[in-house]
């Protein structure tokens, strides 16, 4: 059974502007999904709507077998712990350390007054650091984040994600704001991490050669609309255009071509 | 054709000045009062000044006993702040558009902190005199009104500058909402809030001087008591004694701020 089920999703904002139009597919576990579009398309709103940081205007979305369109209080943060979400400024609190900022992702397992005082159990703070090494931050464990480097902070975004153990990550452009080498890192981990654990990514990205090389599936998104959903190889020079529009269409085909010379 | 936009400047400035001085001869006019007696006044109001502003030994005699009530006006002024600044956090929690609880929260808090803030200290002394008297419970209550309209102001702003994007991610964790409040605004903000604390506490040093006279309560009383009965030496040595606490307390918090930021 698919792990994660959209319907007819349809967002509008203000009752007028329309960010998504009409959007059904579905995800089965394990699989690796690069959503691309241009900016404003409404990748962003179509990652909110399935963990309902935004609200769902008609349509549906199941996830698990839950129905999330209507999940409210102790049921939809149940909802959340099981969907970990990445993003593009990271969204870490920098005054924290590194380990703080990753046991924020046990919030959502704990009562309201261990939550507020913040207490964690033993065993989730040896979970919490064994992640922080398996992702190359042994050193930086007990730093503050504003000391780290963009690279970094992501790395701390997906262990936050990650001792949630969730059963997909949610990544919104992950890697928009690094260098080169930094966003190839952050990619090998996102892939690694669906490979070695079987964890479900759904990733937005502008950049459609990063999309093509390391998603096994393609969802092209253009003004609200799902106007691709496929392999990558089968992603058609027409499609392209389709989904960016002949400007920028001509310039992402220009690049794939010089590279694939 | 376009005027000269230079000719125009001169013409203004020149209005402006034209303006300006038959505002001034009039007033004169009015108040009848002597241009060269007054400026001539000022060097023997100097000469006054200075020869009345030593303390004499008398004055120096009532040292601890002044001392006793800049003690007392100095606790006022810091359990107001503090006081008033947990309770103003609170209120700019529940109104910063990225912690309210409902979009209808917002404005009540901002329509209270402006009514709060923008009716001055002294009058909110006058105001309370009517429902306290003349004691130290009306000077609490006004520096306490206007700690927290500045506070649930400032905070407001702090908190949406720099808490929505650690809130987002907490709540995608499936946070609840006191624990995203305890573990990632309040650590993210309080800096800032440390320092607005400390802002308000010298502030409130100066203001209950002031409201001091008007209550009869404090230092300001004691300032008032010895100059009305043409005692200018005591006087002096008061405004001595409060000159130096209000630099004490600048230096202590700057150098807390410097340790905090």
């Amino acid at each position: 059974m698919a792990l994660l089920q959209v319907e007819a999703l349809t967002k509008r904002y203000g009752g007028e502007t329309l960010a998504l139009d009409n959007i059904t597919f579905d995800v089965e576990p394990g699989e690796f999904v690069g959503i691309i579009g241009p900016s404003g398309a409404g990748k962003s709103t179509l990652l909110r709507c399935v963990n309902r940081l935004v609200d769902i205007s008609s349509g549906d979305v199941r996830f698990d077998g839950v129905s999330v369109p209507t999940l409210r209080g102790a049921a939809l943060r149940r909802q959340r712990t099981r969907i970990g979400m990445i993003f593009q400024h990271y969204n870490l609190v920098n005054r924290l350390s590194v380990i703080e900022n990753v046991l924020h992702g046990r919030l959502g397992y704990k009562g309201t007054i261990q939550g507020i005082l913040g207490l964690y159990t033993e065993e989730e703070k040896r979970d919490a650091a064994r992640i922080i090494e398996s992702l190359g931050l042994s050193e930086q464990m007990y730093k503050r984040c504003d000391q780290l480097s963009g690279g970094q902070k992501q790395r701390v975004g997906i262990a936050r994600a990650l001792v949630q153990q969730p059963k997909m990550l949610l990544c919104d452009e992950p890697i928009a704001s690094l260098d080169p080498n930094a966003a190839k890192i952050i990619m090998d981990t996102l892939s690694d991490i669906n490979r070695t654990t079987g964890i479900t990514i759904l990733v937005n990205l502008h950049q459609v050669d990063v999309a093509l090389r390391y998603a096994r599936r393609i969802i092209g998104i253009n003004r609200g609309r799902l106007v691709y959903d496929g392999e990558p190889e089968r992603l058609s020079n027409e499609q392209i255009y389709q989904i960016y529009g002949s400007e920028a269409g001509d310039l992402i085909l220009d690049l794939r071509e010089r590279y694939a010379a | 054709m376009q005027p000269d936009i230079f000719q125009l400047r001169q013409r203004q400035s020149a209005l402006f000045f034209v303006l300006l001085s038959g505002l001034t001869y009039g007033a004169i006019l009015l108040t009848n009062y002597d241009v060269v007696q007054g400026l001539t006044a000022i060097p023997r109001a100097f000469v006054w000044a200075t020869a009345n502003f030593i303390p004499d030994d008398e004055a120096w005699q009532r040292l601890p006993r002044i001392l006793d009530k800049l003690r007392e006006t100095v606790l006022m002024a810091i359990s107001s702040a503090t006081v008033a600044s947990a309770l103003g956090l609170a209120v700019a929690l529940l109104g910063a558009t990225t912690t309210r609880p409902h979009p209808w929260f917002s404005p009540p808090a901002r329509a209270i902190a402006s009514v709060f803030r923008n009716i001055d200290v002294s009058a909110w002394a006058l105001i309370l005199l009517f429902s306290f008297g003349q004691s130290a419970i009306t000077g609490y209550f006004a520096l306490f009104f206007v700690t927290f309209g500045f506070i649930v102001r400032v905070m407001i702003e702090t908190i949406d500058e720099i808490g929505t994007e650690s809130v987002e991610a907490l709540r995608a964790t499936g946070a609840g909402y006191l624990a995203i409040i305890t573990q990632s605004v309040i650590p993210a903000c309080l800096p800032q809030l440390i320092s607005w604390v400390l802002y308000m506490i010298e502030t409130n040093i100066r203001s209950a001087t002031l409201v001091g006279i008007l209550t009869g309560t404090g230092i300001g009383f004691s300032f008032d008591l010895y100059y009305k009965s043409l005692n200018y030496s005591s006087a002096s040595l008061v405004v001595l004694v409060i000159v130096v606490a209000v630099l004490l307390i600048e230096a202590l918090s700057n150098a807390i701020r410097r340790a905090v930021l």
